[in-house]
């Protein structure tokens, strides 16, 4: 059995994701990108390879991607992380049309193709409002963990009106809330609903069409889910492995290759 | 001696000023805003009461300056940061025409007319990367303190180029710029430089005209006063030190004086809109 492996080097986490030849995940992982990105692409696909115990040699191709991907050094080429995210979300969900994908400093919305293929995109490119990050503030600001973020807001009952727009700004407006006595509940349904309203107009920009598959670090966010399926209207498909869905995508680009480079008999038999 | 204090509830830190009838400024405290903004108020007013020997009593009229001032109930007046900041400048430096004003976590340009008056203005209020929060973010992904930055930044032989179009985004371009070995000194520079780049940009937009005045609490960094001179090619006037953050605080409280001379001299009635 051969496999094929994808490792999505994001500005935050590092995921990396092997797969068989039919294409099921065998193994993934997840680690910090920290300062040493060739480190953190290394240990990922280290990690994957453990859990899935699958040996390096019995890994044909290797794909990377996303911010830091020039820096997979083992890696035998790099694809875009739009294409491996709309790439993976159509292996996911085969009806989606649109993706949205919310990561720790970036949110992007992408249109794709019945195929996959990537039809038009959108990223907030000079700004970190309406990402991750925003969170990650309010996770500062509040003292408390990222993954209890969600859960806290689905407690909210009266949201706040988050004004800022800036990130930075953000921190210092969710205390200002806390000392005029908002509970910290309706603060976080705030911030919330906040950055579901920037990433619906970020959908809005490259066109919304159904089925919607949400991907990224921020998908596990059940009020994220919530606050933005409400800010458009439509429900959202999440998976598990929401999170993967760049290395899966990447993965996916991989097994193409292992496939086409074999004879169009073997490739036939591997597809099927 | 006829005293008035003028209170600058700023987004970052608030500032006071005590101003005799002859325009002297006899004392100026600070104390960091946090959220009890009307607390705040009343604490730095006592703390620069206390720097002038002064009681409570002695002040004859207060004026409220900054976003923060509808929060300060004991005022006399509120009135805006901009007609505070231009009354001040123009008592420290006549010739102003055009003033910034950068401070934590906002940017101001205006432009002045004949007597003070504020004849444009543009601010920077949706984005902390044109205020004083890039810098503090700057410093701080390198594990730097805001007071660190000024002996720092002035050790740079050359400032690396910062794009500075998000104070997050920055973080990442910072530590690339450590992993390469690029000394913290310069990136500080060159986060001024972005800094300062975005200041003329706004300065611009109000048509400056000289003289220029610079004001505002990222002042003390005497390196963006420099950037700023290069930038404009033109000599910029900067308070001093004592007075860079306090200059709406002292316009506040001038513009207190000159509202008493005016209760003094007639009808209130008539005269209300003077202030």
């Amino acid at each position: 059995m051969a496999y094929a492996a994808g490792v999505d080097v994001g500005s935050t986490q590092t995921k990396a994701v092997l797969i068989d030849e039919r294409g099921a995940i065998v193994g993934r992982s997840l680690v910090m990108t920290g300062a040493n990105v060739i480190k953190a692409a290394e240990t990922a696909f280290g990690e994957a390879l453990a859990a899935a115990d699958v040996r390096e040699e019995e890994v044909e191709y290797v794909v990377g991607t996303g911010y830091g991907r020039y820096k997979v050094t083992f890696g035998n080429t790099q694809v875009t992380e739009i294409s491996c995210h709309g790439r993976g979300a159509v292996h996911m969900f085969p009806a989606t049309r649109t993706v949205v994908d919310m990561g720790g400093q970036d949110t992007k919305a992408i249109r794709v193709s019945p195929r996959g293929e990537i039809l038009d995109f959108c990223m907030n490119d000079k700004c970190a409002a309406g990402t991750g990050r925003f969170l990650g503030a309010a996770s500062a600001a509040l003292e408390i963990p990222l993954d209890e973020l969600g859960g806290t807001a689905l407690r909210g009952e009266r949201p706040v009106k988050i004004s800022t727009t800036c990130t930075v700004f953000a921190e210092s407006e969710v205390l200002s809330w806390l000392g005029k006595g908002k509970r910290v509940e309706d603060i976080l349904l705030g911030v919330h609903q906040s950055i579901a309203v920037r990433s619906a107009g970020l959908l809005r920009r490259v066109g919304i069409e159904n089925e919607v598959t949400f991907t990224g670090g921020v998908a596990r966010n059940v009020a994220m889910i919530n606050t933005l399926e409400q800010a458009l209207g439509t429900r959202l498909n999440v998976s598990e492995d929401s999170h993967y869905m760049g290395a899966l995508g990447a993965a996916l680009f991989a097994r193409d290759h292992i496939l086409s480079s074999r004879t169009p008999a073997a490739a036939r038999q591997g597809a099927s | 001696m006829r005293i008035t204090a003028g209170i600058d509830v700023g987004s970052t830190y608030t500032k006071v000023a005590l101003v005799d009838q002859a325009g002297t400024v006899l004392a100026t405290a600070m104390e960091p805003t946090g959220f009890r903004l009307a607390e705040v108020a009343a604490l730095a007013l006592e703390k620069a009461l206390a720097a002038a020997r002064l009681e409570r009593k002695a002040v004859a009229y207060v004026v409220a300056t900054g976003f923060g001032r509808h929060q300060v109930a004991f005022a006399d007046v509120h009135i805006t940061d901009l007609t505070a900041a231009a009354r001040g400048a123009t008592k420290l430096f006549p010739g102003t025409r055009t003033i910034l004003d950068v401070g934590g976590q906002t940017m101001k340009a205006s432009r002045l007319g004949e007597g003070a008056s504020v004849r444009s203005f543009r601010l920077n209020d949706k984005c902390a990367a044109g205020t004083g929060a890039f810098l503090e973010k700057t410093a701080r992904y390198m594990g730097y303190s805001t007071t660190e930055i000024g002996p720092l930044v002035e050790t740079s032989k050359d400032a690396t180029s910062i794009s500075g179009v998000c104070a997050v985004f920055a973080e990442s371009e910072v530590i690339n710029h450590l992993s390469q070995g690029v000394p913290p000194a310069d990136i500080m520079h060159g986060a001024i430089v972005s800094l300062v780049g975005r200041s003329v940009q706004l300065m611009k937009r109000v048509q400056m005209e000289k003289e220029f005045t610079l004001i505002g609490g990222i002042l003390r960094f005497e390196t963006m006063a420099r950037v700023v001179r290069e930038a404009l090619k033109s000599e910029v006037n900067v308070p001093p030190l004592s007075l860079v953050q306090c200059v709406p605080a002292f316009g506040a409280a001038l513009l207190g004086q000159r509202r008493l001379d005016v209760l003094a001299a007639g009808p209130p009635a008539a005269r209300e809109s003077v202030v």
